[in-house]
């Protein structure tokens, strides 16, 4: 199977818009878009399944309030209990308004940055991790659209042309 | 047009004429004098089977008149509790309605004019709910009811019994005539602006003159200051004198974010109904989108504003501060405080949260029910503990006017929508509203 890829190059978002709208309809498979902003519609365009980053968002939460739970109780009522205030320090349920605010930030924290870390995991993003996009430009003002070959190059080079591509590249991938 | 259906209407009236029967049965049921509350007592006594008897038998005779006074003041108080806290939430919907209503004109939205003829219809509920608790206020300084203790005579004379320094100290603001003059002034406001804002978005339709536009977004710019400025001390007035001794800096605004979330709820439970009914086509996915991201975030604003009044008087622990919530939080009226914190806050948090659900008016409406089951709930638990104290139920009285007053506010309600066409066209902003999407 060829790994081959023609790398188009935009140089507006709406044309790019456009064209990508027009190469999904001549069924041509599109790789990756490269921008250098996100792009107002690009994902409906590409097709692309809705986030789930929502859903895990909701499961980090949920994981930081019972983690809060716990540690509050371990600390507050288990192995310490400390009189604050004289108010009763045997009951995590009599003791629960004091631990609100607490609940309230640790679940904040875990969905914060557990929500980050994982965007960060799937859009391939760790430290050390080198630049993955095809042409620098695609960092200032110009839009890559990446196609796989699947079939006549010169055929979809003139295609990609009439959309509206500024520049072809053909490589392997 | 709108055609008021005639099942809704005979429902809305059935609701009334039951509810006004009910709430005379209640008022006529009340007992009139000690020994009806002796003989009420001892029923309940005997029904619990609880060693009272052994208690009360030392207490000296003139020590039990006066308990069994307050306690005839308290039996008395319930139909007059039972027509105040509908009346007052009825109206406070319409109010806070017409408070967004009005934040509409003065942020010059886009995405709301759709709604505009279901808000200034359902503001139309203001003068006849302002007139039922005007009556409810002429009531009470006149002495009729003893639902503000602080009325009772000789709270300010030193030299009475009955004297209280601490309501003394208040009495520039807490006197009767006061009270009453300014809760004329409240309502009388509400109903000047209603007047003014409809009878200006009635004018636009059917004329071009962008003046008329102007002349809202001002009224609406001032009705706003005022209405936060009154908003404050209509809760202190109506509400927070119940308990004259206790006292809140964030009560208004916790009352405010109470009815605001159930203005916003009714706001969005009447769309879906006349969208389902076929009468506004033009409304779509993203105005009830938006109506739930408010009832789901207010919910949430409620549930701050409730916890940080209570966390703080509960982790201070100050005598005169937690007697308020004694009776709520540890009392008879503890199902409902803890229960309506699950209803207000957790329900609508889980069931609103997901955004394609915000888009299911089957899921809008389930949250809408128990976000005002919630409310009403919380309403009651601000007002009875202090008139009807401990002794509460939500019997014939209770029900029938609430049957009531949601009668008058679905038939006030659904008359106004039929006054004027659903489409307000006249306003600019209303392509930008019909072409709203999320």
């Amino acid at each position: 199977m060829s790994n081959k890829v023609i790398q188009a190059m935009y140089d507006d978002d709406d044309v790019l818009l456009e064209a990508v709208r027009q190469t999904r309809e001549a069924n041509h498979h599109i790789e990756e878009v490269y921008t250098p902003f996100p792009v107002h519609g690009l994902e409906k365009a590409m097709g692309l399944k809705g986030t789930r980053i929502a859903i895990t968002s909701f499961i980090y939460g949920v994981i930081g309030f019972v983690f809060a739970i716990w540690m509050l109780n371990y600390m507050m009522i288990v192995d310490w209990p400390q009189n604050i205030g004289g108010k009763p320090n045997f009951s995590f349920a009599e003791n629960m308004p004091a631990f609100v605010p607490i609940l309230f930030e640790l679940t904040v924290f875990f969905a914060a940055h557990l929500m980050v870390i994982t965007f960060y995991m799937r859009s391939k993003i760790w430290p050390f991790q080198t630049a993955s996009n095809p042409d620098p430009r695609t960092t200032d003002d110009k839009f890559v659209m990446e196609v796989s070959m699947d079939g006549n190059e010169d055929q979809l080079a003139d295609f990609l042309k009439q959309t509206g591509a500024i520049e072809l590249k053909v490589t392997e991938k | 047009m709108y055609t008021f259906s005639s099942k809704l209407k005979t429902f809305s009236l059935v609701l009334i004429i039951l509810g006004a029967l009910g709430m005379g049965y209640g008022f006529f049921t009340a007992p009139k004098t000690t020994d009806d509350v002796k003989e009420m007592l001892h029923h309940a006594d005997e029904a619990h089977e609880t060693d009272t008897h052994e208690a009360t038998a030392q207490i000296s005779a003139e020590e039990e008149q006066s308990h069994l006074e307050h306690a005839l003041h308290q039996a008395q108080n319930r139909p007059w509790t039972a027509f105040f806290i509908p009346a007052f939430f009825f109206l406070m919907i319409a109010v806070l309605v017409l408070v967004f209503y009005a934040i509409q004109w003065a942020a010059q939205a886009g995405w709301s004019i759709v709604l505009f003829r279901v808000m200034e219809a359902i503001t139309a509920y203001i003068l006849p709910g302002s007139i039922l608790l005007f009556i409810f206020i002429l009531a009470s300084g006149m002495h009729f009811n003893h639902m503000y203790a602080w009325m009772a005579d000789g709270t300010f004379d030193p030299t009475s019994e009955n004297y209280d320094a601490i309501i003394d100290g208040k009495s520039w603001w807490l006197n009767t005539s006061g009270w009453m003059i300014r809760g004329f002034i409240y309502l009388f406001a509400y109903n000047i602006f209603r007047w003014i804002l409809r009878k200006n978005s009635i004018a636009l339709d059917t004329s071009n003159d962008i003046s008329i536009y102007k002349k809202n977004f001002n009224f609406a710019i001032i009705f706003i200051v005022i209405f936060a400025i009154f908003e404050l001390f209509m809760s202190f007035d109506w509400l927070m004198s119940l308990d004259p001794h206790w006292y809140s800096q964030l009560y208004s605004f916790y009352v405010f974010s109470s009815m605001i979330v159930s203005g916003i709820t009714v706001i969005a439970m009447v769309t879906i109904y006349l969208k389902h009914k076929g009468f506004i086509p033009f409304v779509n996915d993203s105005h009830i989108h938006d109506l739930a991201k408010y009832m789901f975030g207010f919910s949430i604003f409620w549930a701050y504003f409730f916890f940080d009044q209570f966390m703080l008087q509960w982790y201070a622990n100050i005598p005169e501060e937690t007697a308020y919530f004694m009776p709520r939080l540890l009392g008879s009226y503890q199902p409902i405080f803890i229960g309506m914190i699950v209803i207000n806050f957790v329900f609508p948090f889980l069931i609103l949260m997901d955004s394609d659900f915000k888009r299911t008016p089957w899921f809008v409406l389930t949250a809408g029910m128990l976000i005002l089951i919630g409310h009403y709930m919380d309403i009651f638990q601000l007002i009875s503990p202090a008139t009807v104290g401990n002794h509460w139920s939500f019997g014939i009285p209770e029900i029938a006017s609430l049957a009531f007053f949601l009668g008058l506010f679905i038939f006030v309600v659904f008359t106004a929508l039929t006054k004027a066409p659903l489409h307000a066209k006249g306003n600019p902003f209303m392509k930008e509203s019909e072409i709203y999407h999320y």
